[in-house]
C-alpha cells in the first residue's frame, strides 16, 4: 500500500494523495545526545499522520524538524518535491505550515478574536502606517481577514468567547483557540503538538471531532503528536512509532498495534 | 367587537387572514422592507426583510414540492432557533403539510416515539448531530423518506440519495419554479381556517408525550387577542431562544410575529444568548423564571466583587427602587421628591443595569411555566421593567390568564385572557374555554375526550381559585399532586417547594408527605450560588457531590428550611406541610435521567420510585443513608454514582390548630 506514489484510499473512503513531505534519514544531535537517529518517513496529502512514542522518544524534536525550527545534522527534508533549505520560522509559515504548541503559546492579554487574527498576519500586505490610519486598503484588508477568522470561529464553535481575554479561559478552550489561530493561516500542513494533553474525556472527544472536521472540511494534511493511544488509533490514518530516537514502527493503526517491537516499547520486556 | 363582525370572522378568519402564509403575504406586500428576521452569523447580524423572507420561504416550499411532499404529510423540524427552521415550518404549511417541531436535546428513543407517532416522512435537521439521531431511529422505523439539514458541516460523507441540504432544495425549487408555481399557489389557496397549523408534542409530566393539534384558527385568534391585549406593534423586537418545540416559542416567534409583523432575532448559538440579548435589547421578551433567577444571581455575585462606593450606591438606590419603582410602573401616585430621586437612580444605577442585562428597551415581558419568587419579580419591576405573569398551556395555544398592566402581582397569574372563559369545579380544578382550545390530541381520541368535554371546556389539571375582589386567578398546585396528610389536612407540595426555591442557594425541591403524618424533602443546591459562596468563604470542595455534603452547606439549607417552616405554619390551611426532615441530594435532578421533563418540571412519581430508599430513610428516623444512583451521560451512556447522604432534622413550628410532635 505504501509503495504506491499515487496515494491510497482509507477505510472510510477518503482519498489520500501523493507525498507532501518526506523526511530522509534524519539525524538530530544536541551535543552528545542523539535525539533522532536516522529516521525516514513521509506525509501524504490529506492524511492524518501521527507520531507516537513513550516519553523522551524524540517526538517533539521530530515535529520541530518538520516545522523547520530544528535543523538536523544529517538527512534531508523534502517538501512538495524539492529539498528544503535551512529556513527561519516565518519562512516556514509562508510555505503553508502552521502549528500548535504542547504548552499553549497564545497572547494571554489579548482577546480570542485578536489572537486568531494574528494567524492572518501572512495575508496582510499593508504596512504599519496604513494600518494605523486605517483608510481604504487597510480597512478592506481587515474586513476580508476578519471574515476568514469569523468562519473559523464558527467552525470551532467559540463564538461565545470571541471577546474574552485568553487568560480567563480554561485550558481546553485555550487549546481550541490555538487550533483556531493555526487554521487562520490556512495551512496546507498542520502540525499539532499533543493537542489533547491535560484534557478530560469530553474535551478530548470535542478536540478529536474538530481535528477530523478540519481534515474533512478543508482537506488539510495533519501531522500530530499524541500520548493518548486510544485517540491516536481512532484519529490517524498512519502512525510512526518512535522509541529512544529510533523509528520502531510505521503503518496503519492496526499494523502498528500488532507490531511486536511497539508492544515491547509500550509494555516493556522482561529481561530474563 | 360587534357580534356580527365576530360571526363573520368565524368563517373567514381574522381580517380575512386564514393562515400564516396569508399573513406572510400581507406583511411582504404592506411593509416588505421592514425587518422580519435577524440572525447573528460570523459575528454580524444578518437581516431579512419581510419581502426577502417571503421569497426564501416560497423557494423552500417549491423545494418541498420537488422532493414530493404531499398534502397532510408531517414534516418534523429538529434544531435550534434559526430563521431557516422557522421558514421550514411556514413553507410546510404552504404545501399543505403539518410542521412538527421537536426538542433538539431529546435523546434518540424519545425522538423515535414522536417521529413514529406522527409518521413524519420528512425531517428537517439543524446539524449533523440531529441527522445522526434520525438515521439511528430510521433503522428501526423505515418511514422517513427524506432528511434535510441546515448546517452542511461534516455532512459530505453521508449517503445523499435521500438527504439534502436545505439550501440545495431551495435552489432546486427556485430553478424548477415554472413547473411547481401553479401547484404551490393552488395549495396555498386551499388552506382553510380550520386546517392544522402546527402539531406540538407536550412533554407530559406523566406518560408518553401527546401531539397537540392546533388549527390556524387557534393560532391566529390567540395571536390577535394577545397582541391587542399588550398593544404589540410591528416595531417590536424579540429574541427567539426558547425551544422551538414549545408552544410559547411558536406563538411568539411565528403567531404573533406574523400577526403583528415584528422582527424575530435568533442568537448566534445557545452559549451566546446573553450577549445577543444585550445587543438586540428586545422590546417584548419572554423567559421562564429560571432565566431571571440566573441573571439576578449573576448581578448579585458581581456586585459582591464591586468597589465600596459602587456597592453603597447600588444598595442605596435599589432600596429606593424597591419602595417606589413598582408603584411608578403601575401608574400609582408617588411623591415628587421620590420621583426625582428615582430619576437620579435611573441615571446612575437602573439605566446602566438594565442595559447590561439587555433590558434597555424592554416594553413588556412575561414569565410563566413555574412560579417566580416574589423578590426576584419585584427586583425587575422596581427597575422599571414591565415584567408580568401569565398562565397557559399548549392545549390553550398558550393564553389562559394574563396580568393586565397596572394589576401585576407576584402571587397571582392574572385575569382571564380576552375571549377566555374560566370555571373552577367542585374539586378545585381549573377549566377553561377559548378560541385557542386545541383541536385534538393526534391519534388519541381517548385522551382528547378525557381532557376536553363536548362543550369545549378543557381541564387544566391545576388546582386554584379566583380571588374575590380582584378577579385574579391563583394557582395552588397540580390538581393530582394536591393530596391529604394522614390527619386529613391539605398537602400541597408546590406551595412549600416554591417558597424554598426562592432562596438563591436552592435550585430544586421535591416534597413528600401525601398520606403520611409529616413531610420530608429532597433538596438540590444551586451550584452557581453555593459555589460562589464557597469560594468567598474559603470552603474547599472537589465536586458537586462533595459540596452538597459539606456541613456548612447543610447548616445554611437548614436555616432556610426553618424560615420556610415558620412561614408555612402561618397559613392555617397548609401548616401540616412543614418540612420535618430533608436531604441535600448528591446529584442534580436531570431530564436525561427521566427525573424531569424537558421543560424542567419534576416528575414526582418517577423521583419517588427511583429514590425510594432515601425516602424510607427519611421516614424511619435514621441519620444517614447510603445509596447508588444511575446516571446518564450526555452521550447516552449510563453509569452510577454512590454516596452517603446525611439526613438533617429541621425545626418545625407547632401550629395552634395542629398537633406536631416536637423533634
Amino acid at each position: 500500500m505504501l509503495d504506491s506514489s499515487e496515494g491510497y484510499v482509507t477505510e472510510d473512503g477518503r482519498k489520500i494523495g501523493g507525498v507532501v513531505m518526506e523526511m530522509k534519514n534524519i539525524t538530530l544531535r544536541f551535543g552528545g545526545v542523539v535525539a533522532i537517529k536516522d529516521i525516514s518517513f513521509d506525509i501524504r496529502e490529506g492524511e492524518i499522520r501521527a507520531i507516537i512514542g513513550p516519553n523522551g522518544a524524540g517526538k517533539s524534536s521530530m515535529l520541530n524538524v518538520i516545522s523547520g525550527f530544528y535543523v538536523p545534522q544529517e538527512g534531508e527534508v523534502w517538501f512538495h518535491g524539492s529539498k528544503r533549505p535551512q529556513m527561519r520560522p516565518f519562512e516556514v509559515a509562508q510555505q503553508g505550515i502552521a502549528r500548535t504548541f504542547q504548552n499553549i503559546a497564545l497572547f494571554e492579554g489579548m482577546s480570542v478574536l485578536d489572537n486568531v487574527m494574528t494567524g492572518r498576519l501572512g495575508f496582510m500586505k499593508t504596512n504599519i502606517i496604513q494600518q494605523a490610519l486605517w483608510k481604504g486598503k487597510a480597512e478592506a484588508e481587515e474586513t476580508e481577514n476578519r471574515e476568514a477568522v469569523e468562519k473559523i470561529i464558527d467552525f470551532l464553535e467559540i463564538q461565545h468567547i470571541r471577546k474574552t481575554p485568553v487568560s480567563r479561559l480554561p485550558y481546553g478552550l485555550k487549546k481550541r483557540v490555538e487550533l483556531a489561530r493555526a487554521l487562520a493561516a490556512e495551512p496546507k500542513l498542520l502540525l499539532l503538538d499533543e493537542p489533547m494533553a491535560g484534557m478530560n474525556v469530553e474535551e478530548k472527544e470535542d478536540m478529536s471531532r474538530f481535528i477530523l472536521d478540519v481534515n474533512d472540511e478543508f482537506g488539510t494534511t495533519i501531522a500530530l503528536i499524541e500520548h493518548d493511544m486510544g485517540v491516536v488509533m481512532d484519529l490517524s490514518d498512519r502512525v510512526v512509532v518512535m522509541d529512544y530516537g529510533r523509528k520502531i514502527g510505521d503503518g496503519t493503526p492496526d499494523e502498528v498495534r500488532n507490531n511486536q517491537e511497539v508492544i515491547d516499547a509500550y509494555l516493556g520486556v522482561s529481561h530474563d | 367587537m360587534g357580534r356580527r363582525k365576530r360571526l363573520a370572522q368565524m368563517q373567514s378568519g381574522a381580517e380575512g387572514m386564514v393562515s400564516l402564509p396569508a399573513l406572510l403575504h400581507r406583511n411582504a406586500t404592506q411593509f416588505g422592507d421592514a425587518p422580519a428576521y435577524r440572525e447573528k452569523e460570523f459575528g454580524i447580524w444578518q437581516c431579512w426583510s419581510w419581502a426577502e423572507a417571503a421569497a426564501e420561504i416560497r423557494k423552500l416550499a417549491l423545494g418541498f414540492l420537488e422532493i414530493g411532499v404531499e398534502k397532510g404529510d408531517h414534516i418534523a423540524v429538529i434544531g435550534r432557533n434559526r430563521p431557516a427552521h422557522y421558514w421550514s415550518m411556514v413553507a410546510a404549511q404552504m404545501v399543505g403539510a403539518v410542521p412538527v417541531p421537536l426538542y433538539q436535546d431529546s435523546v434518540a428513543e424519545e425522538m423515535a416515539y414522536v417521529l413514529e407517532h406522527c409518521g413524519a416522512k420528512f425531517v428537517v435537521c439543524g446539524d449533523q448531530e440531529q441527522v445522526d439521531k434520525v438515521i439511528e431511529i430510521q433503522q428501526g422505523l423505515h418511514q422517513v423518506k427524506h432528511i434535510l439539514y441546515t448546517d452542511k458541516r461534516g455532512m459530505r460523507k453521508y449517503d445523499h440519495s435521500q438527504m439534502n441540504a436545505l439550501d440545495d432544495i431551495m435552489a432546486e425549487g427556485s430553478a424548477g419554479h415554472a413547473r411547481f408555481d401553479a401547484e404551490l399557489d393552488k395549495r396555498i389557496a386551499a388552506i382553510t381556517y380550520d386546517d392544522t397549523c402546527v402539531m406540538l408534542y407536550t412533554s407530559g409530566t406523566t406518560g408518553k408525550p401527546k401531539g397537540v393539534v392546533l388549527s390556524n384558527r387557534n393560532v391566529i385568534e390567540s395571536a390577535k387577542n394577545s397582541a391587542e391585549f399588550d398593544h404589540l406593534t410591528r416595531n417590536e423586537d424579540i429574541l427567539s431562544y426558547l425551544p422551538m418545540a414549545w408552544v410559547g416559542d411558536f406563538i411568539f416567534s411565528i403567531g404573533q410575529a406574523y400577526w403583528c409583523g415584528f422582527c424575530v432575532n435568533c442568537p448566534e448559538s445557545a452559549d451566546t444568548m446573553m450577549t445577543d440579548l444585550r445587543e438586540i435589547g428586545p422590546t417584548y421578551f419572554f423567559a421562564p423564571p429560571r432565566v431571571f433567577e440566573t441573571q439576578l444571581t449573576n448581578v448579585m455575585i458581581r456586585m459582591e466583587d464591586a468597589g465600596k462606593l459602587k456597592k453603597r450606591m447600588f444598595r442605596h438606590f435599589m432600596d429606593h427602587a424597591k419602595k417606589v419603582g413598582g408603584l411608578l410602573l403601575d401608574g400609582k401616585p408617588v411623591g415628587f421628591g421620590d420621583k426625582v430621586k428615582y430619576a437620579l437612580g435611573n441615571m446612575l444605577v437602573y439605566g446602566p443595569l438594565k442595559d447590561t442585562l439587555g433590558y434597555g428597551r424592554f416594553r413588556v415581558g412575561y414569565t410563566a411555566g413555574e412560579a417566580i419568587g416574589p423578590e426576584i419579580f419585584d427586583f425587575y419591576r422596581s427597575l422599571g421593567i414591565n415584567l408580568k405573569q401569565l398562565y397557559g398551556q399548549t392545549e390553550a395555544t398558550v393564553f389562559i390568564t394574563v396580568q393586565p398592566d397596572g394589576e401585576v402581582r407576584a402571587d397571582t397569574v392574572g385575569v382571564p385572557a380576552p375571549d377566555v372563559e374560566l370555571k373552577i369545579d367542585d374539586k378545585g380544578e381549573i377549566h377553561y374555554r377559548s378560541p385557542g382550545v386545541f383541536v385534538e390530541y393526534y391519534n388519541n381520541p381517548d385522551s382528547t375526550a378525557s381532557t376536553k368535554d363536548a362543550e369545549g371546556w378543557v381541564a387544566t389539571g391545576d388546582a386554584g381559585f379566583i380571588e374575590e375582589g380582584s378577579g385574579h386567578l391563583r394557582i395552588i398546585d397540580r390538581a393530582k399532586d394536591v393530596g391529604k396528610m394522614a390527619d386529613g389536612s391539605m398537602f400541597a407540595p408546590k406551595y412549600v417547594e416554591n417558597k424554598l426555591k426562592f432562596y438563591p442557594d436552592i435550585l430544586e425541591v421535591v416534597l413528600f408527605g401525601n398520606g403520611k403524618d409529616r413531610c420530608v424533602a429532597f433538596i438540590n443546591i444551586d451550584l452557581t450560588a453555593v459555589g460562589n459562596w464557597a469560594e468567598r468563604n474559603n470552603v474547599a470542595y472537589g465536586s458537586y457531590q462533595e459540596l452538597t455534603s459539606h456541613p456548612r452547606v447543610l447548616e445554611t439549607i437548614k436555616s432556610h428550611v426553618e424560615e420556610v417552616n415558620k412561614s408555612v405554619a402561618a397559613d392555617e390551611m397548609l401548616s401540616g406541610c412543614q418540612v420535618h426532615r430533608f436531604v441535600v441530594l448528591h446529584k442534580e435532578l436531570d431530564a436525561d435521567d427521566g427525573e424531569m421533563t424537558r421543560t424542567r418540571k419534576v416528575r414526582r412519581g418517577f423521583v419517588e420510585e427511583k429514590f425510594h430508599d432515601i425516602i424510607d430513610a427519611l421516614y424511619d428516623g435514621s441519620s444517614s443513608v447510603s445509596t447508588t444512583t444511575e446516571v446518564t451521560y450526555e452521550d447516552g451512556r449510563k453509569g452510577s454514582i454512590s454516596a452517603t447522604l446525611e439526613i438533617v432534622d429541621a425545626p418545625v413550628v407547632a401550629a395552634a390548630s395542629h398537633k406536631v410532635a416536637a423533634e
